[in-house]
């Protein structure tokens, strides 16, 4: 019989721990088919955040640092930096490269700096319980926006990509959206756009993913997929930004 | 031949030798010069450095200064960056992170005036930070206190050699007066040395497991393994890096404890009071951890300390520790850009003779 | 031997530079040095200073408090560094721009280093008329020595420049003469 799924060569085969309909699991999977196919698995060196992603390393199977929180872009930057030859990627949660690292992520950014970043943007912290993220939704309820996120009191969400992609040093900037098959396989686009212009040489290349955190959000699994198409899509828009 | 440098000129001078191919760092006063100095002389492929491309990045803040030092030590670089006392405390957070994650690094600290902003007079304020590891967690830095020109040089190399034999973070720990102060000094002509091979580096995984740099250790008991092969890697430095300088102390009556600038204007003192007959020595620790203790632990039955620092007593307590209540220690010392002369010190020696 | 010096001046007058020229002479000479100067945001306007520290051996604090030599160039230093010259030291005051009042326990050397410049052509060149005095006061370093610093000094394959360092250097040690 005919082998037509298996797992890929840059992912581990270490169980995830992620909660039942995160997506987490399927951009991690995203990361390592654009790495198999692009064959670049023993060239590659991955930057994980702190965050829900924080042990992304356990199941990818290529070279990774960890980071502290929000200076991914920090330690990637150096890395590049010493190894120009390497595919280097930071894949980022919402409070690690728009709250906590938003001064590395503008000037990784506005450096020009040859590197892809993957930014998981799932509208709350997770990792922690649930609070308010830059990224919340007016009205979305957190642990720390119980009444739901308020312009008056907590501001707007923060459309970071939309900020980073009015830089001259950012090269490419797409958003895309894990609701549906077809918006996975968008996403494994994008994902592979953005290390491809960096082997190009191309310059700095954010993918943000729109990513169920079903747990949080207080949905089902399906419930939230659907969140993401009615609600967040609306703040939000995917396509491409630059 | 000797050239006239500044403290902050020799260690990246130093640094430069010792092969350091990666500097971050953030304009702060008063060490400018040395990053100054460093985006003159590392820029990869210019007429002004021949020999291998080096890497220099002017960061956006000192927490993305360290981030990217740590960065680049995972990649396997030299890497080094220099601040003073309010960069070096944002620095807390990444070099706790290069203890946890066992990355080689040196860090450069040119101490000003604290508490908070200051001023930007010499201090030896940052003592406790320093020594006792300075950020979260259960770890410790080589930390050198170099007291001339000549010697920031060459503790500068020392330092980044500490750094990859033990995989620590090391520090250099200087004042404003020895940052901005010239001295001529003399260059050693040895080779540009290199880093040994870091087979831990991040490099891309071609024909080897991937490896991993972190300091994250969530599974149980996962940490505290972690956390003993630190202490065990401490217990071997505490065997093998302890450095002082000992000044007349055989026949010592009192016994002077300085560090740094403090150390020379303390000599300054002695060796006028030796002019006069008094039994005074000096001693001056180098390494400021591990600390030296065997140096104090004289049986000299009649024998004072005086402890002079540039802060109101930080050194003061590992001296007290080291003495373990054998001799009487004294204190004399000065903050906020206050700094001892010699004319107090050796008033406060001659009431205590 | 030990020889404690404070410059002082205006931001602009060449002060850490002419502190720099004696201390490097002095290492030409084989002897201990330290140049210590004033830095940060009092560097801009306002007043400047260096300290140079000249001994035969190992120099303690590089930090003058109380000095042999004093070379003021402008009247606000004089303010801020008098107190700190020793009983019998030497006052070399550019009296351009200063004015030294009664002093008694001191020795003064003052002339228009300011109005001496500006005749020579350059306004930036009182600050090594005034080492051309303290040289032919104190023999504090050779002026071959001087001479092979400014050589080696930036701006020096400007002959121009290094003909007006010199010429200024010239005037001061003939001054002292006179």
């Amino acid at each position: 019989m005919e082998k037509i799924f298996k797992r890929c060569q840059s992912l581990s085969d270490l169980p995830m721990h992620y909660c039942p309909g995160c997506g987490h699991g399927i951009a991690h999977r995203l990361v390592a088919e654009a790495v198999d196919e692009l064959g670049v698995r023993e060239e590659t060196i991955g930057v994980a955040p702190v965050g829900c992603a924080v042990v992304a390393y356990d199941y990818w199977n290529f070279d990774c640092s960890e980071a502290a929180h929000g200076r991914a872009l920090a330690v990637a930057t150096a890395i590049k930096r010493v190894h120009p030859q390497k595919l280097v990627f930071t894949y980022q949660g919402d409070g690690d490269l728009a709250a906590i690292g938003t001064n590395e992520t503008i000037h990784a950014a506005n450096r020009g700096e040859n590197l892809s970043v993957i930014f998981i943007n799932n509208a709350v912290y997770g990792m922690t319980g649930g609070q308010l993220a830059p990224t919340t939704l007016l009205g979305q309820k957190t642990s720390t926006s119980v009444d739901g996120r308020q312009k008056q009191l907590h501001g707007y969400p923060l459309k970071i990509s939309e900020i980073l992609a009015a830089l001259p040093g950012v090269y490419y900037v797409e958003r895309v959206s894990l609701e549906s098959p077809a918006g996975v396989l968008k996403a494994k686009r994008a994902v592979k756009q953005a290390f491809q212009n960096q082997l190009n040489n191309l310059g700095f290349s954010l993918v943000e993913v729109l990513s169920p955190c079903p747990t949080y959000w207080g949905l089902s699994p399906q419930a939230a997929l659907q969140w993401i198409k009615d609600v967040m899509q609306k703040e939000f828009p995917v396509g491409r930004i630059k | 031949m000797k050239i006239l440098l500044s403290g902050n000129e020799a260690i990246a001078q130093g640094a430069l030798a010792a092969g350091c191919d990666f500097y971050a760092g953030y304009p702060i006063t008063p060490q400018n010069e040395l990053i100054a100095y460093m985006a003159k002389h590392m820029g990869a492929g210019t007429k002004r450095s021949p020999g291998p491309s080096r890497i220099f990045v002017q960061a956006e803040s000192e927490l993305a200064a360290i981030s990217m030092v740590y960065g680049a030590a995972a990649a396997g670089a030299r890497a080094m960056t220099s601040s003073s006392s309010p960069g070096i405390s944002l620095m807390q957070e990444g070099i706790s992170y290069l203890a946890g994650a066992r990355l080689p690094a040196v860090i450069v600290n040119i101490m000003r005036g604290g508490p908070g902003l200051g001023n930007i007079a010499p201090s030896q304020a940052d003592y406790f930070q320093a020594t006792r590891g300075g950020g979260h967690g259960d770890y410790h830095l080589i930390v050198l206190a170099p007291a001339s020109v000549q010697e920031a040089y060459d503790l500068t190399q020392t330092a980044f050699d500490l750094a990859d034999k033990y995989r620590i973070p090391v520090m250099i720990l200087g004042d404003g007066i020895l940052g901005q102060m010239m001295e001529p000094m003399q260059l050693s002509v040895q080779k540009i040395k290199t880093a040994p091979v870091k087979k831990w580096a991040l490099t891309g995984c071609r024909g080897r497991k991937p490896n991993i740099i972190k300091s994250f250790f969530m599974r149980e008991g996962g940490l505290e393994q972690a956390n003993l092969k630190l202490q065990q890697s401490y217990e071997s430095i505490k065997q093998a890096q302890i450095r002082f300088e000992g000044l007349f102390l055989s026949d010592a009556e009192i016994v002077v404890v300085a560090y740094g600038t403090m150390a020379r204007i303390a000599k300054g003192a002695i060796n006028r009071l030796r002019g006069a007959g008094k039994k005074i020595g000096l001693l001056r620790p180098i390494g400021l951890w591990p600390f030296p203790q065997k140096p104090f632990q004289s049986k000299a039955r009649r024998l004072k300390y005086l402890v002079v620092e540039m802060s109101y007593g930080q050194m003061l307590e590992d001296v007290r520790l080291a003495v373990e209540g054998r001799h009487p220690v004294e204190f004399l010392g000065r903050s906020g850009g206050g700094v001892p002369s010699e004319e107090e010190i050796i008033g406060r020696l001659q009431r205590m003779l | 031997m030990i020889q404690r010096i404070i410059i002082g001046g205006s931001g602009g007058q060449g002060v850490m530079l002419l502190g720099k020229v004696i201390a490097q002479s002095a290492m030409l000479e084989g002897k201990q040095v330290t140049w210590f100067p004033a830095y940060g945001a009092e560097v801009r306007g306002g007043t400047s200073h260096c300290m140079v520290t000249i001994a035969d051996s190992g120099i303690g604090s590089p930090y003058i408090t109380a000095a042999d030599t004093l070379i003021i160039l402008n009247q606000p230093s004089l303010g801020k560094f008098k107190k700190l010259i020793k009983a019998n030291g030497l006052l070399i005051l550019n009296s351009s721009l200063a004015e030294a009042g009664r002093q008694t326990k001191i020795k003064v050397l003052q002339f228009p280093f300011t109005g001496i410049a500006l005749k020579l052509g350059n306004l930036k060149v009182a600050n090594m008329i005034a080492l051309g005095v303290l040289v032919a006061a104190q023999k504090t370093v050779k002026v071959n020595n001087i001479l092979k610093v400014f050589k080696s000094m930036a701006g020096a394959e400007n002959p121009k420049l290094l003909e007006i360092n010199r010429r200024a250097l010239e005037e001061g040690l003939q001054l002292n003469h006179g």
